[in-house]
């Protein structure tokens, strides 16, 4: 053998790699992966139910009935005067978006756990699948969303869309990003520590309280609005919200912070979902 | 030009045993405190081989220690051991589901595992969509597995389902399908571990084909199975992993050998081990147990066909036995017992006192076929269950001895399953 022929290997296994080699390159490769998943959850979810896709409108739907007859009738929270069933839908629509990539990106590992033990393929594709397809999930609410939209400003009744509407998709992108920075941070520490799995579900609650979803920003007092905007969700909520009936708040700085802890997030995430995807299997 | 496709080097992996959860917190603290400080791993130093049957007295095993070996392009290695041996740690590492601890290995090319088959099939979707699914979680691209389709389909031979969601697919056509995806995905390097060991016999002998034919294409095949036939049929050259240590290294016969060989010796308990004896030990407990050679009174655990066997236990009494018991069974390998040695048989009764006792037991002339087997020695009051047994405490071994003076080819009947020669005599009447 000679010593010319030395690194010509494709592959070379060992304990550790760079912090941040993401192995993109790879998860590209793996698209066809992604769009298999993203198929999969969609034929799973609503397969052997009789209203199949149909639920994707009722869920949110049957949430802001809900949410109309508790905090708008019982409790009277304030909707900036515009009317109820739009104010909660463009909430909810939002809302549920996040929650739904969060609280499935915080157990991907433990979820998948059997594949994960048996083939490799980049980890990332899994995170990335679910915000996908919820993504897809969410496309279809936000038409419905829209119907109602659309209904109510030909009715006329105090809604007032602007120009920020075409924010709409960079909204939604650092929602996804978001849900994804922080699931990949949740889900890495739970493949030791598992009990944040239980504060999960509770602190996805307690967020959306303190995320304007069911009241508008103005209602607050000075002392309670700090708190609400050092919550990055804040003001990506209060955008979209303002941006479709023109009632609420929007200032660039705070969507500038939002932005910027997205970033972070992301960021942080991926490298600690990297360094735990290796060894995972010997801790879950 | 060097042709090795895979290059395992110094390879270690470390499991903590026991729970994890409590005191992982405080382990991890440390590891980190050491990180930063620039020093190694602290439990990194420790740990120990991999042996399962031995107490250890850290938390941490090596589940593989410094293995070294290089496969060849084409080749079929088999990868043999005993359970826990570190096989199935070494194909995760291959396979990139977990990391090494320490070393690494050089690839060339792509590896494909058939650690399960199967993984991520969903029973809601049909079989058309579950060989997408499953082929793309395996490394194809959609392109591939559209130009393999029909192939995939007609090697599972389940074509008239492909359109059924695969929940309603019997075990062995939802085995079939997903041996089919993996079969075709046409890696440089593929590993298969016991996978055989499911779908019926037909299927069985289409798979073992299929991986002739893969090696056959100049691809590389790892192989790991417990049924030394088929690895003894596929592979070329073999590994031997005991106690995660790399054991032998060299062409599939001469491993083979050794592993039959070292895995029966091997058996042989510790009687200084409790954990190696059943019953309560409420009286007492055999403490050693000698075979030796009649003749001259030297241990050893070889002997010819025919000749004297002189077996001596020693039983340590803590309560007084009424009408004791020590006896012996004799068992093949495979575990079927021969023949029972008791004592209150041969007409010697006794009660025990506390202390030591020894007994003698002489086999005149054991007529056992060619081959190995175990001795397991017991200790009881008449009429109750064992007080003391040590299962297959030691082997010995039968050596063919001309014992009749006649030609008995005794070595090719012993693996008919046939142990224990009779004698008797032959005359011919008419």
């Amino acid at each position: 053998m000679t010593e010319t022929k030395v690194d010509n290997w494709t592959e070379i296994i060992s304990p550790q790699s760079h912090i941040l080699d993401l192995k993109l390159k790879e998860v590209w490769r793996y698209k066809d992966l992604l769009i298999m998943l993203v198929k999969r959850d969609f034929v799973a979810t609503y397969k052997q139910t009789i209203l199949g896709p149909i639920w994707f409108f009722l869920q949110p739907l049957l949430t802001t009935v809900i949410y109309v007859i508790i905090f708008g009738n019982i409790a009277k929270i304030s909707t900036d005067g515009l009317p109820m069933t739009l104010f909660y839908l463009c909430g909810i629509t939002l809302w549920n978006y996040f929650a739904d990539c969060l609280t499935k990106t915080s157990t991907v590992f433990k979820d998948n756990a059997s594949i994960f033990g048996k083939v490799y393929f980049p980890r990332l594709i899994m995170p990335l699948s679910i915000v996908v397809s919820n993504l897809v999930r969410f496309g279809i609410q936000f038409m419905l969303f829209l119907c109602f939209w659309i209904y109510f400003l030909v009715e006329g009744n105090n809604v007032h869309p602007n120009i920020y509407i075409i924010l709409t998709p960079y909204l939604i992108l650092l929602m996804a990003t978001i849900a994804l920075g922080a699931g990949m941070i949740i889900s890495a520490l739970t493949t030791k520590y598992r009990d944040l799995t239980f504060l999960l579900t509770f602190g996805v609650q307690l967020l959306m309280y303190a995320t304007p979803v069911i009241y508008p920003m103005s209602t607050l007092n000075a002392k309670y609005a700090l708190f609400i905007k050092i919550n990055p969700l804040s003001s990506i909520v209060e955008t979209f919200r303002f941006a479709f009936t023109g009632s609420g708040t929007f200032s660039w700085s705070y969507l500038g912070y939002s932005s910027l802890t997205a970033f972070i997030l992301l960021i942080v995430g991926s490298v600690v979902f990297n360094k735990v995807e290796k060894s995972f299997m010997d801790t879950v | 030009m060097s042709n090795t496709v895979i290059k395992v080097e110094n390879l270690s992996k470390q499991y903590r045993l026991g729970e994890v959860g409590t005191g992982t917190i405080s382990h991890d603290i440390n590891r980190w405190w050491a990180k930063v400080r620039g020093k190694e791993d602290p439990f990194l130093k420790i740990g120990e081989a991999n042996d399962r049957a031995t107490k250890g007295n850290s938390d941490y095993v090596w589940a593989l220690q410094d293995i070294n070996f290089e496969v060849k392009q084409g080749e079929v290695l088999g990868i043999i051991g005993r359970n826990g041996a570190g096989k199935s740690t070494l194909l995760k590492i291959l396979s990139k589901t977990t990391t090494p601890t320490t070393g690494n290995i050089k690839v060339k090319g792509r590896i494909a595992s058939l650690l399960e088959v199967g993984t991520g099939f969903h029973p809601e979707m049909t079989g058309r969509e579950n060989i997408f699914l499953n082929g793309a979680i395996l490394g194809m691209t959609r392109k591939e597995i559209k130009s393999k389709f029909d192939e995939i389909v007609n090697f599972s031979g389940v074509e008239r389902y492909i359109d059924t969601p695969v929940k309603r697919y019997s075990s062995g056509m939802y085995v079939r399908l997903a041996f089919a995806v993996a079969a075709h995905l046409e890696p440089e390097i593929l590993i298969v571990d016991e996978v055989l060991a499911v779908g019926d016999a037909e299927f069985q002998k289409k798979c073992l084909g299929k991986m002739k034919d893969v090696s056959g294409q100049g691809r590389t095949v790892l192989f790991v199975s417990h049924n030394m036939n088929s690895i003894k049929d596929l592979c070329n050259r073999g590994v031997l992993l005991e106690n995660g240590l790399l054991a032998k290294d060299d062409n599939i016969n001469n491993v083979l050998k050794i592993y039959t060989e070292n895995s029966i010796w091997n058996l042989q308990k510790n009687f200084k081990d409790f954990r190696h004896h059943s019953g309560p030990r409420l009286f007492g407990f055999i403490s050693e147990m000698f075979i030796q050679n009649a003749t001259n009174e030297k241990i050893q655990h070889t002997f010819l066909m025919g000749s004297e066997v002189l077996i001596t236990l020693k039983v340590q009494v803590h309560s007084y036995m009424k009408n004791a018991e020590v006896g012996i069974k004799i068992s093949s390998i495979s575990g079927v017992p021969l023949t029972y040695l008791v004592s209150c048989w041969e007409g010697l009764e006794f009660d025990l006192d506390i202390g030591e006792h020894i007994f003698n037991v002489s086999i005149l002339d054991i007529y056992l076929y060619p081959g190995k087997y175990f001795i397991s020695p017991w200790l009881l009051i008449r009429g109750s269950a064992a007080d003391d047994s040590i299962q297959e405490a030691e082997v010995i071994e039968i050596l063919n001895n001309d014992i009749t003076g006649f030609n008995t080819r005794f070595d090719s009947y012993a693996y008919s399953g046939c142990e224990v020669y009779q004698k008797s005599i032959w005359t011919k009447e008419k």
